[in-house]
């Protein structure tokens, strides 16, 4: 396979992607124009924020890193056959594990500390994504819910951790923080005068190493075939638990660079709110379609609205509207899909697209 | 430790208990015909906005209360039809819901009040012994929802859209109908929760002030077997839980760290859906559609 | 019903269908899997709009718009797989749709009246009873019950016999003789020319879609019925020599197993299985045979005994590890376990093939190579599609059945286990599975033939046994045992019993 294959329908795939981001960046307008807000001037400071000019680019890619490597846990559980919800969760828990290793100032050089770091992040996110997957595949307990109780148990226990418990962890009460990660496990700052970290080229890596691994390997294959028939791929001899386990263990690692890349890139010290990504990292796999490639566009495209947001301030619009568009394009991708499936409502279109020509 | 055992923490409990409950019996509605109902946090988050809203335009909270209840049934409607007639993935239309809940009502609260943390102040729902009027009201709907569902002809027939569709529409029963009914009904009453929140237990609204709550509800739905009663039972537990932390804040001297306290209900409903919560006890026909029709 | 057509996206269901049933008559419709029977009846019943036709009920053309007006129109269906709610009772079964004036349920009322109609019936049933903890003969009654008790005068019941047992079956036709006596006039869907001799009046035989004759059934032949049914110069019995049984390739000795519902175990003493010949199993549905499959194909754990494939131990082994001990499946179920259904053709071939090369190396799919054989695999067993990356949904059930075995021929195995591998496909493709079957065994492997349609087992068999039960209740060398003897052993008898009937 020369070509880079998305899946079966893939035009009609990227198309419909494209059609309901528009559809949804119009009905944000119609909400602004209902407030009274001038939509034109909101999407025009939206743009300016996204990407005109070097730092609004770079604000762009520091964005998207991490919606990219959740958006990759995310699709990676999806083509199990898991709606992982714990994408959440697995982040901050990735976040704060890598930033506790980063703050402990083991007096390592960078060489090691950032890759040690990293996978200290993806190791926290890995274990907090091996708990549904097992409870799933061993008990038959139901992922939405427990990743749902296992994201406030994150945030929980990170709050307790940071706020009581100074006295054996790198932590600092005052800011309900760690402490800052040293500068020898920070990643490196890709361009002068901005704060554009090395987590894009992670992300970037990543779903590439995805893409190989769902579309190249027999594990990948297993993952795929568990997600679209358990009855067939028991029978075709592949272990349904096992390999949720270990595709749910993935996307937590995923999710858990995502964090640690936070930690470790932007802030230089974990938080103890939550950033919120998990949601968007839905989004983010919807739109790309669960496949690593479609992933890093709708990554770009999410961490340029979130980018671009705050400049929307400007003209006097909540950065907020970003969470109501990308609502929107859920609604408008599900949508989409009816038209998808309903054959008499496609032919009728082809007929007409036919005619038309 | 005299002081922690008081009424003040059965009023608390209680408190903290009736936006779960309301929330909850909605969910079962909704779930028992057969429609899986994530939305329920947005739901909530777009009751409490609009009560609050609706108090504030018109200056009347009982007009507020009812805004606020109609729209969320305005957010469930967009839930029924995605999920209902689009026949997308509940799931997915429930996390989309959730996303636009979230983003309208911040951008709501700036462009109403001018502020990014929450609304200005507005009048609150008469009180009965320190505790808002809807709190009474959450604890009477639970024999009322559970009556509907075991007693009479309607919640016969929304069980059975939930069960096995394709009997369902075999017996002539229009299962779009019924579905639509039940996902409306926990609209209302998640919107109730919410506007529990906002103008029952406090006076204005803040930026996701649910803060999770549907989700706590949907955890207490499946740990009580969808059925009201169970489901009472565990919102009570997550209540407790929360109400205990919040006394135990205020009460010097208490031996366990409240933080790490709260952590306790995910803990206990994780390992009660892992053992106790067998897949078969759910409605069997959960997120199906009929296939023929 | 008068020339009803109802086209789907690629196929013509129905293509001019007359059906005349009059009143207070047992009118059977007879026709193949496929012929187009349960689409005429949707439609009858309300759920698919023909596209051309006219439907009439007591002479009053009618238009339903859903199951609803059928049924005001006194129209009832018993549907093959039962439309009924398992936690719920049996009262609340049957006035579902129909529960009477006020909201609330008046639950002693709708009992007392379900006890009188079931009496009145001879349907003697439990009202309080959980349908979940009822047999299936039983499950079928209250579907009668529900249908009489939302006032049906027309009863229509599709293929009702299929999961029953023989004296189950004889109680049904008794009930169908008692509800015509009392003026109810039945439909009754089936394939099976023998319960159109037991049970009907009249007959009305259609083929891909069309009417092709009505009959009185007592001046007809089985003979005519089937040549009507399966049209002519078609043969269905398949050209073959005797066989020559060589060596023991699959044994089992005291074998038991887990139920998948209910508590009685698998509980196999002895099947042996030899090269070069053609074992049949046959018995009613629900009698272990799903769980034989299962343990034969390594999908559940056995609690006891042996298994040997080949002379290797597999009692512990999974899929895979009864593949490499030379076994290959034909599953039951092309859609939920054959077949990923989105998945392009030649991933479909890799399905329980990806152990290692040709199609893997290292852990590596290699792509090209699976597609190159794939396509061969397709031109060798005329599997009709475009490409191998035509996804597997596209095509139709015969193709799709051939590619199944076009994979499962491809190891070379040496035991075929063959689970109902004609279900659903037309003339033409069980022709060629019935073929396939019989150069297999030429080819000297041993083929394992399980399937729910005796006169298949019989027809292709070298060897033929009875699950009844959980167990094995008779093993026979084929030609040697009756149509009637097999029948009884199905129904339960013991073999002795079964002599001396």
């Amino acid at each position: 396979m020369k070509r880079l294959k998305l899946s079966s329908g893939s035009i009609v795939n990227i198309g419909g992607s494209i059609i309901a981001v528009a559809i949804a960046l119009l009905l944000g307008a119609l909400v602004m124009r209902l407030s009274g807000a001038d939509p034109w001037a909101a999407y025009k400071a939206l743009w300016n924020g996204a990407f005109v000019g070097r730092r609004s680019i770079s604000e762009t890619l520091i964005y998207s890193a991490p919606l990219i490597l959740a958006g990759l846990g995310f699709a990676i559980s999806s083509r199990a056959g898991l709606f992982n919800i714990g994408i959440e969760g697995q982040l901050i828990t990735g976040g704060f594990v890598a930033a506790l290793v980063g703050a402990w100032d083991l007096g390592l050089p960078s060489v090691i500390y950032v890759p040690l770091a990293l996978l200290a992040g993806a190791l926290g996110g890995a274990v907090w994504g091996f708990f549904p997957g097992f409870l799933k595949a061993r008990y038959g307990a139901h992922e939405v819910i427990t990743t749902i109780m296992l994201n406030y148990l994150a945030i929980r226990l990170i709050t307790y951790l940071v706020l009581r418990r100074d006295d054996i962890l790198p932590v600092d009460p005052t800011y309900v923080a760690t402490k800052k990660v040293v500068d020898a496990a920070r990643l490196p700052i890709l361009l002068d005068r901005t704060r554009l970290h090395a987590g894009i080229l992670i992300a970037l890596g990543a779903a590439i190493v995805l893409w190989w691994v769902l579309f190249k390997t027999r594990f990948g294959f297993n993952v795929r075939a568990v997600g679209l028939s358990q009855g067939a791929s028991a029978y075709g001899g592949i272990k349904w638990g096992s390999t949720v386990v270990i595709a749910m263990v993935i996307a937590g690692a995923l999710a858990g660079l995502a964090g640690a890349g936070e930690s470790l890139g932007l802030h230089g010290r974990h938080w103890s709110t939550a950033p919120g990504y998990g949601f968007t990292a839905i989004a983010v796999g919807l739109v790309g379609r669960n496949h690593p490639i479609g992933v890093i566009f709708s990554g770009l495209l999410f961490g340029a609205l979130n980018a671009g947001g705050p400049a929307m301030q400007s003209a006097h619009v909540s950065k907020e509207i970003v969470q109501l568009i990308q609502g929107f394009i859920i609604l408008a991708i599900a949508a989409l899909e009816v038209v998808n499936r309903l054959p008499s409502i496609r032919s009728r279109m082809a007929r007409r697209a036919s005619a038309g020509a | 430790m005299d002081h922690f055992f008081t009424l003040d923490l059965l009023t608390r409990i209680l408190r903290m208990s009736t936006p779960l409950i309301f929330a909850a019996l909605g969910g079962i509605l909704s779930e028992r015909s057969g429609v899986i109902n994530i939305a329920l946090e947005g739901l909530m988050l777009i009751g409490a906005f609009f009560a609050v809203a609706g108090t504030y335009w018109t200056g009347n909270v009982w007009l507020g209360l009812l805004i606020g209840v109609l729209c969320a049934m305005a957010g469930a409607l967009i839930h029924a039809v995605w999920s209902i007639t689009f026949r997308g993935d509940q799931i997915v239309v429930g996390t989309a819901v959730n996303l636009i809940a979230l983003g309208l009502t911040a951008f709501l609260v700036q462009s109403i009040w001018g502020t990014a943390g929450g609304s200005d102040r507005v009048s609150s729902l008469p009180k009965i012994g320190g505790m808002s009027i809807l709190v009474p009201l959450a604890f009477v709907m639970v024999p009322l929802v559970a009556f509907f569902l075991y007693r009479t002809k309607l919640g016969l027939r929304l069980q059975a859209c939930g069960e096995h569709p394709q009997a369902a529409v075999s017996a002539g029963i229009d299962i779009t109908r019924y579905r639509y009914l039940a996902v409306l009904g926990s609209g209302l009453l998640a919107g109730l929760g919410g506007a529990y929140l906002s103008i029952g237990n406090l006076n204005y609204f803040t930026l996701d002030m649910t803060n999770g709550r549907g989700f706590i509800a949907l955890a207490a739905v499946i740990l009580g077997g969808w059925n009201p009663w169970g489901a009472l039972a565990a919102c009570l537990l997550f209540g407790a839980a929360e109400g205990i932390q919040i006394q135990g804040q205020s009460t010097p001297g208490f031996p366990i760290s409240s933080d790490l306290l709260v952590t306790l209900p995910y803990i206990v409903t994780l390992i009660a859906i892992t053992l106790f919560v067998k897949a078969r006890s759910g409605p069997a026909g959960l997120g199906r559609h009929a296939t023929t029709s | 019903m008068e020339g009803i057509v109802k086209r789907f996206p690629g196929v013509v269901a129905n293509d001019g269908i007359t059906l005349l049933v009059e009143p207070g008559e047992i009118h059977a419709l007879l026709g193949e899997n496929g012929a187009g029977k349960s689409t005429l009846m949707n439609i009858l019943f309300g759920l698919y709009t023909p596209d051309e036709g006219v439907v009439a009920v007591n002479d009053q053309p009618v238009s339903f718009s859903g199951p609803r007006d059928a049924v005001l129109a006194g129209l009832g269906m018993v549907h093959q797989h039962f439309m009924l709610i398992p936690r719920f009772t049996v009262t609340e079964n049957i006035i579902l749709g129909n529960e009477g004036s006020g909201l609330v349920l008046d639950r002693t009322a709708a009992a007392r009246r379900v006890r009188e109609i079931s009496e009145s019936y001879g349907l003697l049933i439990d009202p309080e009873a959980k349908v979940e903890d009822l047999t299936v003969g039983l499950q079928q009654r209250v579907e009668i019950l529900k249908a009489l008790y939302h006032g049906s005068r027309i009863l229509i019941l599709d293929e009702p016999t299929a999961l029953l047992t023989p004296q189950e079956i004889e109680d049904l036709y008794g009930i169908l003789n008692r509800l015509k006596a009392d003026g109810t006039t039945i439909i009754f869907i089936t394939h099976k020319l023998k319960e159109v001799a037991a049970v009907s009046d009249k007959v009305t035989v259609i083929r891909r879609g069309k009417t092709v004759g009505e009959r009185i059934t007592s001046e007809t032949t089985g003979q005519e019925l089937a040549d009507l049914m399966v049209g002519r110069g078609v043969s269905l019995t398949v050209a073959r020599t005797p066989a020559t049984p060589g060596r023991t390739i699959l044994s089992a000795k005291n074998l038991t197993a887990q139920p998948i519902h209910g508590h009685k175990p698998l509980s196999i003493a002895d099947l042996e299985l030899r090269a070069g010949e053609i074992l049949g199993v046959c018995g009613v549905e629900g009698n272990g045979q799903a769980e034989l499959v299962e343990v034969l194909s390594g999908l559940r754990p056995i609690t006891g005994g042996t298994l040997a494939v080949n002379e290797i131990d597999c009692g512990q082994r999974d899929p895979n590890g009864f593949r490499e001990a030379g076994l290959s499946y034909i599953p039951e179920d092309r859609h939920h376990r054959g077949l990923v259904l989105d998945f392009p053709l030649w991933e479909n071939v890799l399905l329980g093939n990806a152990q290692g090369e040709p199609f893997v190396r290292r852990g590596l799919v290699r792509g090209r190579k699976t597609q190159d054989v794939t396509r061969q695999l397709m031109a060798d067993f005329d599997v009709r599609a475009p490409s191998p990356e035509t996804p597997a949904r596209a095509l139709s059930g015969g193709n799709q059945q051939k590619l199944i075995i076009a994979r499962e021929l491809f190891r070379n195995p040496d035991v075929l286990l063959a689970i109902q591998p004609t279900r659903g496909l037309d003339v033409g493709a069980i022709e060629f599975v019935h073929k396939e079957l019989v150069r297999v065994r030429d080819e000297g492997k041993a083929v394992m033939l399980l399937s729910y349609d005796l006169d298949e087992v019989m027809d292709l068999s070298d060897r033929i046994v009875v699950m009844s039960e959980y167990q094995i209740t008779g093993e026979f060398v084929a030609g040697e045992v009756t149509r009637n003897h097999l029948g009884l052993l199905m129904g339960g008898r013991h073999s002795d019993e079964a002599t001396q009937a």
